[in-house]
């Protein structure tokens, strides 16, 4: 049983590490989805925040100016987001793809005019970086049967944005559903006029739903360079932005499912790695890709309504425009 | 905190001036991030304008790069005017250059070229066509939203097309993922054929299939403003519910668009992999697809207009590459951030000159 348990337990610690830019992206586009702004920009807001982290993780050597830096980057490009969707009332998806190329491009052009070595920011060391956390008693309580190692392996030892990420949870469960802002903010995706009618900003609600998004979008950049890994590298989040997106639908906008969601494509991509030329019983050799496409597939599916109705915000993807 | 109420300009200002003036923000903001990383952007336009257009070499391959630009930019807008936002055209050109590429690695041992290339044009068409088809039958039917839908089969095109390479498709002996080479089946290079003509001018990658990208131009043209599809599709695009009064079928219009679409980003295929690669290689769209909504945008999703607006991104693109290697500080990602930067100022700030230009215009009126 222990060597079988034993695996269960990394497995599942990985799932926790691979998950963790999913579920931080993931709760900051419910935010901002919920507020009736469609947020494709996920990838971009990430990728600009990494490179920040990454970048002033390696001039400072500081892990948490880092991290400030991140959320300052992706900050700033959700502000854009709502500047161009909310002030100026453009499309939001173009809005979002645009956020996407410029951060792609970006992030190279000023990584090699920073550091030229092709887009990449120097390796970091690890007084830099974020190291995982031992907890109290981890070693000592190994012994105990069963607990010990989920304990040490799984609950303790892991990265100090990943608890972060796990706390986001009940957080963003608890202010969207529990508080006024909440309320508010679900009333303006879906009818912002009656938002409006009751004489609350349905600007000033958006932004603050996009603003939200970038500073969870800007953690889960900040892990991905300085956490996960040991520096910034050109197109790292290598389409997470739009897994984390994927999981807001297959959790139909609301934050416990979509944190299910986000588990289980965690998961995907920690066993995709283990079933790597393994042969399973009636199906023969797992592509990999296909266990990768997975999540992009069930998500297609949902869509169609093969499994279940995704219910998105009523009013979500269209400019509110006071003068109506 | 909300902008000015929307007002109409001109009809003259509504096509020409706005579209200039939201390009040039998105050149002025270039030019600061240029001069923000210590390069003089006044000698980096030099550069860019030489490396583009300084040679027929150069020429020849922005031209090329203009060709996938044309046909990526074409899809988008085909999908654009029917109310349709296509961010598959990726995928869609992924998909179309894998049927190319079977059309001829099926065929090259036993038929003339000449036979296979034009198989190999319909097969890319229809490979590209079935891969948007799906999204726009999910839409159709059974109410998927097409961006999310595309945006996802961008990625399962990725994961279909590293499998396929990687387990199926990959040459014997290889080390890297990539088909056995085409056997005397290709689109002609366009130097051997102005060679033929007795022009000569440099070897470069531009092929036949600039030709193809032309003919799209005016059948594109000819189909959205002269054809009753077309304009059944245009009236989709403006006001759905009209286009149902007046009997038509959005179902049925919403799969035309589509698959026109992708079929157009499937053509990327063509120019890539019967014109260039002349074997089935991974990654060779590169990023064109995306580039298509900055060309549809900046080309006001007309054909003229994309045309110019290819010419323009494939210049930026060869430029770009010389500027590259001129000034070891510029990478050539910058053309995705000019790419990047006319998305966001042509489409989503397309507004943000709108009261500018309505007070200037009120003023030279009453002077």
């Amino acid at each position: 049983m222990s060597e079988g348990f034993d695996l269960i337990v990394l497995t599942l610690a990985a799932t926790l590490r691979v998950a963790t830019p999913l579920i931080l992206c993931a709760m900051g586009g419910l935010f901002s989805e919920r507020s009736g702004i469609i947020d494709v920009g996920l990838e971009g807001k990430m990728l600009m925040a990494a490179f920040a982290a990454g970048t002033v993780a390696a001039v400072t050597d500081s892990a948490w100016l880092a991290v400030a830096a991140a959320i300052l980057a992706s900050t700033a490009m959700a502000l854009l987001h709502g500047f161009a969707c909310i002030t100026w009332r453009g499309n939001q998806v173009v809005s979002g793809v645009a956020i996407n190329i410029i951060a792609a491009g970006l992030t190279v052009v000023l990584g090699t005019a920073f550091f030229a070595r092709g887009g990449q920011t120097p390796a970091l060391e690890p007084e830099a970086r974020l190291m995982p956390i031992t907890l109290p008693g981890a070693e000592s309580l190994v012994g105990v049967p069963v607990l010990g190692p989920i304990y040490r392996s799984l609950i303790s030892g892991q990265n100090v944005l990943v608890y972060v990420a796990l706390l986001s949870v009940p957080l963003t469960w608890w202010i969207v559903g529990k508080t006024r802002f909440g309320l508010r903010l679900r009333a303006v995706g879906e009818m912002p006029l009656a938002v409006d009618t009751a004489g609350i900003s349905v600007s000033w609600l958006r932004y603050r739903a996009v603003l939200l998004c970038g500073l969870l979008a800007g953690i889960a950049g900040a892990y991905l360079a300085i956490a996960q890994n040991a520096g910034f590298s050109r197109d790292m989040t290598a389409g997470q932005g739009f897994i984390a997106l994927a999981a807001i639908i297959f959790g139909k906008w609301r934050p416990l499912p979509a944190f299910g969601a986000c588990l289980m494509f965690g998961l995907l991509d920690a066993v995709a790695i283990r079933l790597q030329g393994v042969r399973m019983p009636g199906l023969g050799e797992v592509p990999v890709q296909l266990i990768q496409a997975l999540p992009y597939l069930l998500t297609i599916l949902l869509l169609a309504g093969f499994i279940g109705r995704a219910g998105a915000p009523r009013a979500i993807g269209v400019p509110y425009e006071k003068e109506h | 905190m909300s902008a000015a109420p929307r007002r109409a300009l001109p009809p003259w200002a509504e096509i020409g001036l706005l579209p200039l003036v939201n390009v040039a923000l998105a050149l002025i903001t270039v030019g600061i991030i240029v001069m923000a990383i210590g390069v003089d952007p006044l000698r980096a336009l030099n550069l860019l304008v030489v490396g583009a257009l300084g040679s027929s070499e150069a020429i020849g391959y922005t031209l090329y790069y203009a060709t996938n630009f044309a046909f990526t930019g074409l899809a988008v807008a085909v999908a654009f005017h029917a109310g349709l936002f296509n961010i598959g055209g990726e995928g869609q050109a992924y998909i179309g250059g894998l049927g190319a590429g079977l059309c001829v690695l099926a065929l090259d041992r036993f038929l003339p070229g000449v036979i296979v290339v034009p198989l190999a044009i319909l097969a890319a068409a229809a490979f590209g066509a079935a891969w948007a088809a799906v999204p726009a039958w999910l839409q159709a039917h059974r109410g998927s939203h097409i961006v999310i839908t595309t945006i996802m089969f961008n990625f399962v095109a990725a994961a279909l097309m590293v499998y396929l390479m990687v387990n199926v498709l990959i040459a014997p002996g290889s080390m890297t993922p990539q088909s056995r080479g085409f056997e005397g089946t290709r689109m002609p290079a366009m130097h051997e054929v102005l060679a033929a003509l007795g022009i000569t001018v440099a070897q470069s990658a531009l092929n036949l299939s600039i030709l193809l990208a032309i003919v799209c131009c005016v059948g594109v043209w000819a189909f959205l403003w002269h054809t009753p599809w077309g304009y059944a599709l245009r009236t989709m695009g403006h006001n759905p519910d009209a286009a149902t009064y007046a009997g038509n079928d959005l179902k049925k219009l919403t799969m035309i668009a589509m698959c026109l679409s992708g079929a157009l980003a499937g053509f990327v295929g063509v120019n890539e992999i019967l014109g260039v690669h002349q074997r089935l290689v991974l990654d060779f769209t590169a990023g064109y697809g995306f580039a298509g909504i900055a060309v549809s945008l900046m080309g006001r999703n007309h054909p003229l207009g994309i045309a110019l607006a290819a010419l323009l991104f494939g210049a930026l693109q060869q430029g770009g590459a010389e500027l590259a290697f001129e000034i070891p500080a510029m990478t050539r990602e910058m053309v995705v951030v000019i790419q990047g930067l006319v998305i966001l100022f042509s489409g989503a700030l397309a507004n943000l000159p709108r009261p500018w230009l309505q007070a200037l215009l009120a003023r030279v009126r009453r002077a």
